[in-house]
């Protein structure tokens, strides 16, 4: 069986990744505070990067180092990461500094996002209820991955903690919002797909030659406000698909 | 003149790549560059030059002519080649004079052939490297057609070689403990060093497929691990208890177990070995992989110091008497402009 202490694991946890890698993990299933404290623990080591880090990074639970291991030593940067990982409770701490708060206009239903009412149905809700729902949250980018720039965001309501459909969607187009366990995820690339397809946006999520290329960066937070189909139009000569930001306190 | 490598015909999985694109995990963009790292640095020795962009060659070459008088280096997984009808040695250097034909037929050891040029491929940088990322859409597969910029050459000897450990033929790999090699029961973290496993024909710059001759493995209970870092070498679990050997393309993050890590110093060996090899794996601890990191690392800066002149058996060479035997005191050749 497995391993009491994988089990039995407490957060943060530290481990190796490859000879290079070093994780710092803040729970072992996706949730808000375990989210937030990856975002900040990455902020304060980025604030103050330990000679020899080559690169920084979170994802969904955990922040991550990249570091060359014949420069830094496994054991100076874990005593390093101990001490910090010791320092304060980070599933209290605040969301770091230098995030953007994203507009992202969408088209809900209808032949563009054929899906919408069947998720709404799954939700318990009418199809304008889930609307209404939708396009009002505020959702976070937990992590970007799977495709380059394909944000995974949430959490949605407890009401859309609704299951992946049984068969996958050949194809939903680039752009596509799609749904499912509490989650959106934007597809940066045509692609199949278990989620549901309930909105369609405009806004490319990387940009070759940008200031910076990739439009969401973790942490950032992001609404999806309806627009009509003949808006939608409309913005798709856009270079910005309809999208602006501006920065968060 | 513009300096370029004019291409006639290129085979399905012919990519320029360098040392990859680091520092764009947090956007789920993973490092890319050659599946054989050694063998851009082979290339480079040869060369006289640092590591540049090169011309990576899965499984089959192409026809590609010298646009200008070009250097070449020919390292990695040995392929058929030619210049101008007359064959010519892999792991060496040569020179391609402007208007001539080098062909490059198909793999004989190994998977990815590797043509470096002095200067180096310089078509545009995307995100900081010139290396196609083609699972991320960065940049595209070569094709008949292309005329790729070549760098400007300072010049250097040809009519070199090297001598290569073989890497091309499956073997052993050295693991170290992965993210989750604790989620395993310890009868399959015992039994990952018992098996042999074969290369499938299943293989990409994503990642490499193994077939186990014994038990599948996996993590029971279809337990779900949350999405974590994912790096070059892990030894990804998917459904059917076949591992992946994840490569240069691979996902920055994923939610399938992984029992271990091959360390980058053997990864050139999971890269080169051909579909039926078989490769065997034995975990390290980490002090003796860091060791074999170092030791790779000064076997890196210890490649330009191992090149030798390529001498022609005198019998093979048809058109002896037009050769100049004997030249000046220094040709100048061998300075290093």
């Amino acid at each position: 069986m497995t391993d009491d202490l994988a089990l039995m694991a407490s957060y943060p946890l530290l481990r190796t990744a490859g000879i290079d890698g070093m994780l710092v993990s803040f729970g072992d299933k996706l949730s808000e505070p375990a989210n937030r404290a990856a975002l900040a623990f990455r902020a304060a080591l980025e604030s103050d990067p330990p000679e020899g880090v080559e690169e920084i990074s979170s994802s969904l639970v955990s922040a991550y180092l990249r570091f060359d291991p014949l420069a830094l030593s496994h054991a100076a940067l874990e005593s390093k990461l101990r001490g910090l990982m010791a320092s304060r409770d980070w599933l209290q701490a605040d969301l770091p500094h230098g995030r953007r708060l994203h507009r992202i206009p969408t088209v809900y239903g209808g032949t563009l996002a054929p899906q919408l009412a069947e998720a709404a149905a799954e939700a318990g809700m009418s199809a304008a209820d889930a609307v209404t729902s939708l396009s009002t949250a505020r959702v976070r980018v937990t992590a970007l991955g799977f495709a380059p720039g394909q944000p995974y965001l949430g959490e949605l309501p407890e009401t859309w903690n609704i299951p992946r459909q049984q068969g996958l969607t050949p194809r939903v187009p680039k752009g596509a919002l799609v749904l499912a366990i509490r989650q959106f995820v934007i597809f940066s690339v045509t692609a199949p797909t278990g989620w549901r397809h309930v909105g369609q946006t405009a806004a490319p999520l990387f940009r070759m030659g940008a200031e910076r290329p990739f439009l969401l960066a973790p942490g950032d937070e992001v609404e999806f406000p309806q627009v009509s189909e003949e808006v939608f139009a409309r913005m798709q000569n856009d270079p910005e698909g309809g999208a602006s930001w501006e920065d968060l306190p | 003149m513009s300096r370029e490598l004019i291409v006639h015909r290129a085979g399905p999985a012919v990519t320029v790549q360098d040392g990859g694109r680091p520092g764009w995990i947090a956007f789920g963009l993973s490092r890319g560059g050659a599946m054989d790292r050694l063998a851009l640095a082979e290339g480079a020795a040869l060369l006289g030059q640092g590591e540049t962009a090169a011309l990576e060659m899965g499984g089959v070459g192409g026809r590609f002519e010298a646009g200008c008088d070009l250097r070449i280096a020919l390292t990695g997984g040995a392929m058929r080649a030619s210049i101008d009808g007359a064959p010519v040695v892999w792991n060496a250097a040569h020179s391609l004079p402007k208007g001539a034909v080098l062909e490059i037929g198909p793999v004989q050891s190994g998977a990815y052939g590797y043509l470096s040029l002095g200067g180096g491929l310089e078509p545009e940088e995307l995100l900081g490297a010139r290396s196609a990322h083609l699972t991320a859409g960065l940049g595209r597969a070569v094709a008949a057609g292309d005329r790729l910029p070549v760098g400007a050459d300072r010049g250097g000897p040809v009519a070199r070689k090297l001598a290569v450990d073989d890497r091309f033929s499956g073997g052993a790999l050295r693991v170290v403990e992965s993210l989750q090699t604790r989620l395993f029961p310890e009868e399959q973290r015992r039994r990952l060093g018992e098996t042999t496993f074969t290369r499938d024909s299943r293989a990409n710059r994503m990642g490499v497929k193994l077939v186990p001759d014994g038990a599948p493995f996996g993590v029971d209970g279809g337990l779900s691990v949350v999405s974590e870092i994912i790096t070059p070498g892990d030894i990804q679990m998917t459904g059917d208890g076949a591992p992946f050997v994840l490569m240069a393309e691979c996902q920055t993050t994923g939610g399938y177990p992984r029992l271990a890590t091959v360390i980058p110093a053997d990864l050139p060996r999971v890269a080169q070995a051909p579909a039926g090899a078989e490769l065997r794996f034995s975990f390290v601890s980490m002090d003796e992989a860091l060791a074999a990191e170092s030791a790779y690392r000064a076997a890196l800066r210890d490649l330009p110091r191992r090149i030798e002149p390529l001498v022609r058996d005198p019998a093979d060479v048809a058109d002896l008497l037009s050769h100049k035997l004997v030249s000046g005191f220094s040709n100048g050749d061998y300075h290093d402009h």
